[in-house]
């Protein structure tokens, strides 16, 4: 356990270390940025029964954060420290390869939630503004910010293990960003299709990311959805885990 | 210290390390020579526990390396080729990070960083970037790296390469000066470097060990064959009929050198000094003689030199 918070300090720190995490957070706020004008244009004109938090992410904006800045933050992960060579110092310490996994995935995770931060920013603003305690409340922010969590930790799981499948930061952020689009795009498959109709169906709607997302918005965390973010999450950090061990018996 | 029995490693359709065997004292310095793709980063990164061997076994103070792995790698401290380190962190923040890596608790890592600062000459620039620093100050913080945890193996990949001469020198001191406490493993293509800094050389040629010895009993093997260069200034006939009746002298090539000096090449027999012999001849014919050297031996001549009996085995 001592070794995972060594290990963590020096992956989040790393981030703040370089150019690029600044960038990042730059890039983040400049699109929540973009996204709140658009919001508080269109609040402006007509009125709206929505939730805020709903109104946040209906905008395509969550999704370009989401597709585009996880793979950015997870390329640098494996694919850096193979490029250099440190992952062969870091290998001959008696450390665990799950240890390593899990804290380099920790890092980016709590960078990434630090990356939306000015989200709770322009929040503040709305309520401040509307004077009225009920425009906002915990339970769909929190709602909000788990459902970004949980999205996150998918996102930022594919991009650990792109990354830990080569050694060239571009390609590993390539890969990501094509598992994620995938994974994506895999539930508008169902958005044609009635529900229930098959099997098949069923199981693309689960897929949905957008809807699953629509819920976290309005402060509906759903058990099934939670366990299905977390199972993938476990998965692809599993095979992430594997391809480490992989030079074991490469 | 080191117990390598029978290893081999394979990559995809390649040999690297052809079934070799060798085992290492507490206590000695070995160096691990040979050309480049001979096997010796293969054999070190399998030694250190980074990948396992496809066949045979590795202990290092009697731990598996692959089996008992976190037991064999607390007692190695290695520093992989090129030395890689985190550009963006500062010396000692570094150290303190490999060290709390390595098991060290919070205390003690802090001591064993102040010492081993001390010991490699870091102290000046504990609070500098790494990637800022000289290549020759980088090489230093990737051998505090090794030694930090105190290990009683240090596997070192080509230390000195791509450092000035005033470097080297002062990394080799550095290493001298492990000898006795610590058991280290070198590897380097330079004969010299091994000569000067090892007990015991391993010469590896194409995945295997072709010679284990003491610098100066391989240099004893090597001596007979040692080509001697004199430079003298006399007719070339008059040489050449000289070396030709000189039972000494096994081969010999003259050509012109400056003014009147020849160059000549003089391959002695087995085992013989033929210095001796060239300063007598010319002084009896009154040949001025202007430079007499023995070549030292590339690390070519001594692959040539151990790969030969197997060669004429086969004929």
């Amino acid at each position: 356990m001592r070794v995972f918070w060594t290990l963590l300090r020096r992956e989040l720190s790393a981030f703040f270390f370089s150019l690029t995490g600044y960038v990042i957070i730059a890039a983040v706020t400049l699109i929540i940025g973009y996204n709140f004008v658009v919001f508080v244009q269109k609040l402006g004109s007509d009125p709206t029964a929505m939730p805020l938090t709903e109104m946040f992410y209906n905008s395509f904006y969550f999704w370009l954060i989401l597709l585009l800045i996880t793979p950015v933050i997870t390329m640098r992960l494996f694919a850096l420290e193979k490029a250099t060579g440190t992952f062969e110092t870091l290998m001959t310490t008696p450390v665990g390869d799950v240890q390593v996994v899990a804290a380099k995935f920790s890092a980016a995770v709590i960078f990434y939630m630090i990356a939306w931060l000015p989200l709770l920013a322009c929040m503040a603003i709305i309520q401040h503004f509307a004077r009225q305690n009920s425009v906002l409340d915990a339970g769909t922010v929190g709602g909000m910010y788990a459902g970004i969590l949980l999205t996150g930790s998918l996102f930022i799981s594919l991009g650990c293990f792109a990354s830990s499948l080569t050694r060239n930061q571009m390609t590993a952020a390539m890969i990501s960003f094509a598992l994620g689009v995938s994974l994506f795009s895999l539930g508008f498959l169902a958005t044609g299709r009635p529900a229930d109709a098959d099997w098949q169906s069923q199981m693309l709607a689960g897929f949905n990311l957008f809807e699953q997302m629509h819920n976290f918005a309005r402060g509906v965390v759903d058990t099934q959805t939670v366990i299905f973010f977390v199972s993938l999450t476990f998965l692809f950090l599993f095979l992430t885990v594997r391809v480490v061990e992989s030079r074991r018996w490469k | 210290m080191i117990e390598v029995s029978n290893l081999t490693k394979r990559y995809a359709g390649r040999t690297a390390v052809d079934n070799i065997s060798f085992t290492v004292a507490r206590g000695e310095i070995v160096g691990l020579l040979g050309p480049n793709g001979a096997g010796k980063s293969t054999t070190m990164r399998v030694l250190s526990g980074f990948m396992p061997a496809t066949r045979g076994t590795v202990k290092v103070a009697g731990f598996d390396v692959f089996h008992d792995a976190d037991e064999a790698r607390r007692r190695i401290g290695y520093m992989p080729e090129n030395n890689p380190l985190y550009p963006e962190m500062r010396v000692r923040e570094y150290l303190k990070f490999r060290a709390r890596l390595k098991g060290l608790g919070w205390r003690q890592s802090r001591a064993r960083v102040t010492t081993v600062m001390e010991q490699c000459g870091l102290t000046d620039v504990g609070r500098r970037v790494i990637g800022q620093l000289s290549k020759g100050y980088k090489q230093r913080v990737g051998l505090a790296d090794a030694l930090v945890h105190e290990p009683d193996l240090i596997i070192l990949d080509e230390p000195t390469i791509g450092l000035d001469p005033q470097q080297i020198r002062s990394v080799r001191e550095l290493i001298k000066g492990l000898a006795g406490k610590h058991t280290v493993l070198i590897s380097t293509h330079i004969l010299p470097e091994a000569e000067m800094m090892c007990n015991r050389m391993l010469i590896m040629f194409d995945g295997r060990v072709l010679a284990a010895d003491t610098p100066e009993n391989l240099h004893r093997r090597m001596a007979g064959s040692s080509q001697i260069i004199a430079e003298i200034a006399a007719p070339a006939e008059a040489l050449r009929m000289a070396w030709e009746h000189l039972p000494e002298v096994e081969q010999f090539d003259v050509s012109a050198g400056e003014g009147e000096y020849f160059r000549c090449a003089l391959t002695p027999r087995e085992g013989v000094d033929l210095r001796p012999v060239i300063f007598n001849l010319a002084r009896e014919n009154g040949w001025a003689l202007r430079e007499l050297t023995r070549r030292r031996h590339s690390l070519e001549d001594i692959y040539i030199q151990v790969t030969k009996p197997d060669v004429e085995a086969v004929e």
